[in-house]
């Protein structure tokens, strides 16, 4: 298919996508803890809601750097799905995180300050795996292009186990899950309030919450990658990793930015890392 | 619009209550009642919130917060007076440092009764500012729109 | 001919006249003069077509080499004076070994000896020379502004030399174009020398106890790398009679190998590698533009080109991975000691130390992909780090403090300043611009070459994105509601600054065009075949430019359909005010302090960590040159 149109599709059809997750996710956990939760479409309804609402802010530049946070975003997905180069992708994808970020700090308050240098670190924690997943993949498949990763031949999970491993590690800091929630947390836990999200309100946060979904998509597009000589086994097992995920964040409590930093990159340096070396031994 | 009366976010603020109605509040998030079926969120952000619910009487800490935090939740919003101190002060109402109900610093929009009031009543009491804030949106709209 | 002639000769004398000068308007009338024609000169030289038929000099090379040879005993025995007069025997002991070798060297003299010549230009020598220029040249006019405050206002203690300290400005700049334009060794020792000693003398010019000591240190340092040069170029006398670095290139692995791996060990040190990072972090110091144009786009650069110039010889031997291996370490190193500092310059320097780092892993991987990226990485720091430490320069001067924590709300008290420091930091660490797309193009490199060097790539930009974006935080946040200053710079300093973020912005967006005319050419002479960006990813990063270029325009809403209200503070705000109403009615002030991680980074025990694994690394690669 056309990079382009998929591209368009990724603008259309992730958020859609994106916000059922967002809900399964709500009802998942919900059930986990013997009650209800939400209809799926809840989501919706929130960022709808939020759509509706006034517009406060501390100062009115802070929006401005969320409104090209959720723009590089989906830059950075529909860059995914249009099968460029995915070290570019990585790169897009810090500049989008370090403009929200910007715009935490913008707020000058407290607890969006706290958030945004917590949001920091766990960028620092996650980054290092990221870059080390897209460079197993290239050792994997002698291409840095999605297009070209998506059609080698092999499973790529069986020559990257250690690398899809630490992935999944990291993964749970990128979702802001339990126990690396530490910038935001949606759960009732309130200990910087709402964290990097505190000084936002009205359309901006509905353009946070969009983004998120946007970023959802495009990880568990990168956890298809790793299945993608068999198309619906990656579906499943995106669904499932992202299930995973859910479960942990409902079975641990928050642990501290240094055992997040910590534990990390020990994952990455032991899991990661190995991954790299045993591959070039390969070579 | 539909989505408004479908995700209420609440702020949750003690005035000087004795946290009678704060655990029958917190009971209403618990399995028993789960009102997250109907989308309420326990934000503890005004900037996040539409509905500001408020539970004791109003002392001279309390008014000064109570203000601070009006002014930051983003229109339209409903302001929920859970508890008989919340609504009239109570059986403090003639303590020298009450000054009375909610009402007496920022206008209430749904009185729910009781001492403590039950979770049943207090998702009731959302549940009709939920309501009142599609009123007020509608009226917001109206005022939005050059005649 | 007489163009590059020019650029080396001509600051030289701009350098004796300065020394003359006493009155600030004479002074400020030269360095504008010689600036400016500096610059068009290194214009002209780039747009001239390569190689350089540069003819024979005018003089004849009997009467230039002694020459050089009695100035260079000259610079050795004021050396010793230095040293024996601080009593600082490691500098004597250094000075007189390299000035042994030297003399041996000089007394096998001329035996059938085959030097380079004298004045060799490539593209890689323009480039180099397009930095010194341009980016030297905005220096030295800075320097006349910000120095006249500096005396004036901000250090009158300090005894004012300005003389001496725009000639010495000067002749550096001078032996830098020769340092570049030079392909005889001896020659190319000569100016790498007189570097040492104007650094030296400039780190030392406030003339305080603390001062003196780090001048002596990156004294020590950098003998200890003029030593090996000196060692690599006997040598080469020995073993193969020839004196050229082309020459050297072009030889065989194995005879080369071993006065490449000590020539390497003189780029390591002039560059600050772990284990000799502690001269750089001490020559902060001096005042700004030394620290601007020595320590971080000019001096330390030649340390690097000599690396990356070597890389050929090394690509794919022990030799090379272990020079790979130092820079890798101390990109990481650097990195992470950078997130702990909490002083501006500071920062600058671990940054710079840990860029180079990277650099000198492109050298020691060696490959056409990394060479290429090696250079682009050289360029975009060099631009970047010297409009960083210029704008650190004034907002010093205009705030009294280093320290990053006081820079808070800079968009509103300096709105100028601050955003060319964004700028800067944004071609530092923000895709798509300059040094990030540097970094990708050494991450391509690397994994094609030596995948497990990776390591350090990953941790250690990990780590920069950190320290980056918290300054960045830094400037944008407002604590507390802010007047705009009264004047922020004078005339000299807002051209330099302007200049340099113009030219900031446009080696970002001229990168593509940089790359093909200079880069890829010099990379394709030697390999054959160069790195290069690829069509489909120049358009990508264009659209990702092209998106963060709007965000400026957002600015034109000015705020429209937001209503402003305070901050969340746990309801208890001062109305009115970023004030709040703290325990017992005290009214208490919002404070925003960054993390510096220091509970779990330490800088010195991240120094000493470096120095262990630089000196161990070095050890094994002398080792394994000389096996």
């Amino acid at each position: 298919m056309n990079p382009w149109l998929r591209f368009l599709l990724f603008l259309v059809a992730a958020p859609l996508a994106g916000g059922l997750l967002a809900g399964w996710d709500r009802r998942i956990t919900a059930r986990m803890q013997s009650r209800r939760g939400p209809p799926i479409l809840q989501p919706f309804y929130d960022v709808l809601k939020l759509w509706q609402k006034q517009n406060l802010a501390v100062c009115a530049a802070q929006n401005y750097y969320v409104l090209f946070y959720l723009l590089l975003v989906i830059f950075t997905g529909g860059l995914f799905f249009a099968g460029s180069d995915l070290l570019l992708v990585v790169f897009a994808l810090t500049t989008a995180s370090i403009f929200f970020v910007l715009g935490a700090y913008k707020a000058s308050s407290p607890y969006s300050f706290v958030g945004a240098e917590r949001e920091l670190i766990q960028m620092m924690a996650y980054e290092p795996m990221v870059l080390l997943t897209a460079i197993g993949m290239y050792m994997a498949t002698k291409t840095f292009y999605i297009d070209g990763i998506a059609g080698h031949g092999g499973l790529l999970v069986g020559v990257l186990p250690g690398i899809f491993l630490g992935f999944v590690f990291i993964l749970e800091i990128k979702f802001r899950k339990s126990p690396f929630d530490l910038s935001a947390s949606h759960h009732a836990h309130q200990e910087l309030v709402r964290g990097i999200t505190t000084e936002f309100s009205g359309r901006t946060l509905a353009m946070i919450e969009m983004a998120h979904w946007y970023e959802s998509v495009f990880l568990l597009g990168w956890v298809w990658l790793f299945f993608a000589s068999q198309p619906v086994l990656g579906v499943v097992m995106a669904l499932g990793v992202y299930g995973f995920v859910v479960l942990v964040d409902n079975v641990f409590a928050r642990l501290k930015w240094q055992m997040a930093l910590g534990g990390a990159w020990l994952a990455t340096a032991v899991l990661g890392f190995g991954n790299i070396i045993i591959l070039s031994f390969q070579r | 619009m539909q989505a408004l009366k479908k995700s209420p976010w609440i702020l949750h603020y003690d005035a000087s209550s004795c946290n009678g109605c704060d655990i029958e509040t917190l009971a209403c998030l618990t399995p028993v009642f789960d009102v997250e079926r109907l989308g309420v969120i326990n934000t503890g952000n005004p900037k996040h919130a539409d509905i500001f619910l408020v539970t004791g009487a109003v002392n001279e800490q309390s008014k000064v917060v109570i203000q601070n935090l009006y002014r930051q939740l983003p229109e339209p919003k409903v302001v929920v007076a859970v508890g008989a101190c919340a609504a009239t002060g109570g059986i403090f109402r003639e303590c020298y440092n009450v000054s009375g109900g909610v009402d007496s610093v920022v206008p209430v929009d749904v009185y729910v009764p009781g001492c403590s009031a039950r979770p049943e009543a207090i998702i009731d009491g959302v549940l009709k500012g939920l309501a009142v804030m599609e009123e007020k949106h509608k009226r917001m709209q109206l005022k939005e729109e050059p005649v | 001919m007489t163009l590059v002639l020019a650029l080396v000769l001509v600051p030289f004398l701009a350098g004796l006249v300065l020394l003359c000068l006493r009155s600030e308007l004479a002074r400020r009338w030269v360095v504008v003069t010689v600036t400016a024609a500096v610059c068009a000169w290194c214009i002209a030289l780039a747009c001239q077509s390569s190689p350089l038929n540069l003819g024979e000099l005018p003089v004849s090379r009997h009467v230039l080499d002694p020459i050089m040879m009695a100035l260079e005993a000259l610079l050795g025995i004021y050396i010793l004076w230095v040293g024996l007069r601080a009593r600082h025997f490691l500098i004597v002991g250094l000075m007189v070994a390299q000035g042994a070798v030297m003399v041996w060297l000089e007394s096998m003299g001329g035996a059938g000896l085959e030097g380079g010549r004298v004045l060799f230009v490539d593209k890689f020598s323009v480039i180099m020379a397009l930095i010194n220029g341009l980016v030297g040249g905005a220096i030295c006019l800075y320097a006349v502004g910000y120095m006249r405050e500096y005396h004036t206002e901000a250090h009158p203690e300090v005894p004012d030399r300005r003389p001496f300290f725009f000639a010495l400005l000067f002749v550096f700049m001078g032996a830098m174009f020769g340092l570049v334009f030079a392909d005889d060794l001896p020659w190319l020792f000569f100016f790498w020398e007189i570097t040492t000693l104007c650094s030296f003398l400039l780190i030392g010019y406030t003339q305080t106890a603390e001062a003196r000591k780090n001048a002596l240190r990156a004294l020590v340092m950098n003998l200890a790398g003029g030593l090996t040069f000196a060692l690599a170029m006997a040598w080469l006398y020995r073993e193969t009679h020839c004196l050229g670095l082309q020459a050297l290139i072009r030889t065989g692995h194995a005879a080369a190998l071993l006065p490449a791996a000590l020539l390497c060990f003189a780029g390591i040190t002039k560059s600050a590698q772990c284990p000799f990072s502690s001269w750089l972090l001490g020559a902060m110091v001096a005042p700004t533009p030394v620290s601007a144009l020595l320590h971080s786009s000019t001096m330390v650069k030649a340390g690097v080109y000599l690396v990356l110039r070597l890389a050929p010889v090394i690509t794919g031997t022990k030799v090379g991975l272990m020079v790979a291996s130092v820079g890798g370490v101390t990109f990481l190193i650097g990195s992470l000691a950078a997130i702990t500092a909490s002083e501006a310059k500071r920062v600058l320097a671990w940054s710079t130390v840990a860029n180079l780092g990277l650099v000198v892993l492109c050298g020691g991987v060696g490959t056409s992909q990394a060479v290429w990226a090696g250079v682009l990485l050289i360029v975009f720091h060099a631009v970047a780090k010297c409009l960083l430490f210029l704008c650190v320069g004034v907002v010093e001067h205009k705030l009294h403090s280093r320290n990053i924590e006081d820079m808070s709300g800079l968009v509103l008290y300096m709105p100028h300043v601050a955003v060319m420091m964004l700028i800067g930091m944004a071609g530092m660490s923000l895709a798509p611009f300059g040094v990030l797309i540097s970094k990708w193009a050494v991450l391509r490199a690397v994994v094609d070459a030596c995948p497990l060097l990776s390591v350090f790539i990953v941790f250690g930009s990990a780590a920069t994105l950190f320290f980056w974006v918290k300054w960045m935080g830094k400037l944008v946040e407002v604590e507390r509601p802010q007047e705009r200053a009264v004047n922020e710079i004078s005339l000299d300093e807002s051209v330099a600054l302007y200049s340099l973020s113009a030219v900031t912005f446009l080696a970002c967006l001229l990168f593509p065009l940089l790359s093909a005319q200079f880069v890829e050419p010099y990379v394709a002479g030697i390999y054959g075949q160069s790195g290069s960006l690829g069509q489909g990813n120049l358009f990508i990063m264009a659209l990702l430019m092209g998106v963060v270029m709007l965000f400026p325009l957002s600015f034109l809403s000015h705020g429209r359909g937001v209503t402003l209200v305070e901050p969340y503070l746990g309801g208890a705000n001062i109305p009115g005010s970023p004030r709040f109403s703290g325990s017992g009615g005290a009214v208490e002030r919002v404070v925003l302090h960054n993390y510096y991680l220091g509970g779990v980074l330490n800088q010195t025990r991240l120094s000493r960590t470096g120095e262990v694994w630089g000196a161990v690394l070095l050890a094994v690669m002398i080792a394994f040159a000389i096996l």
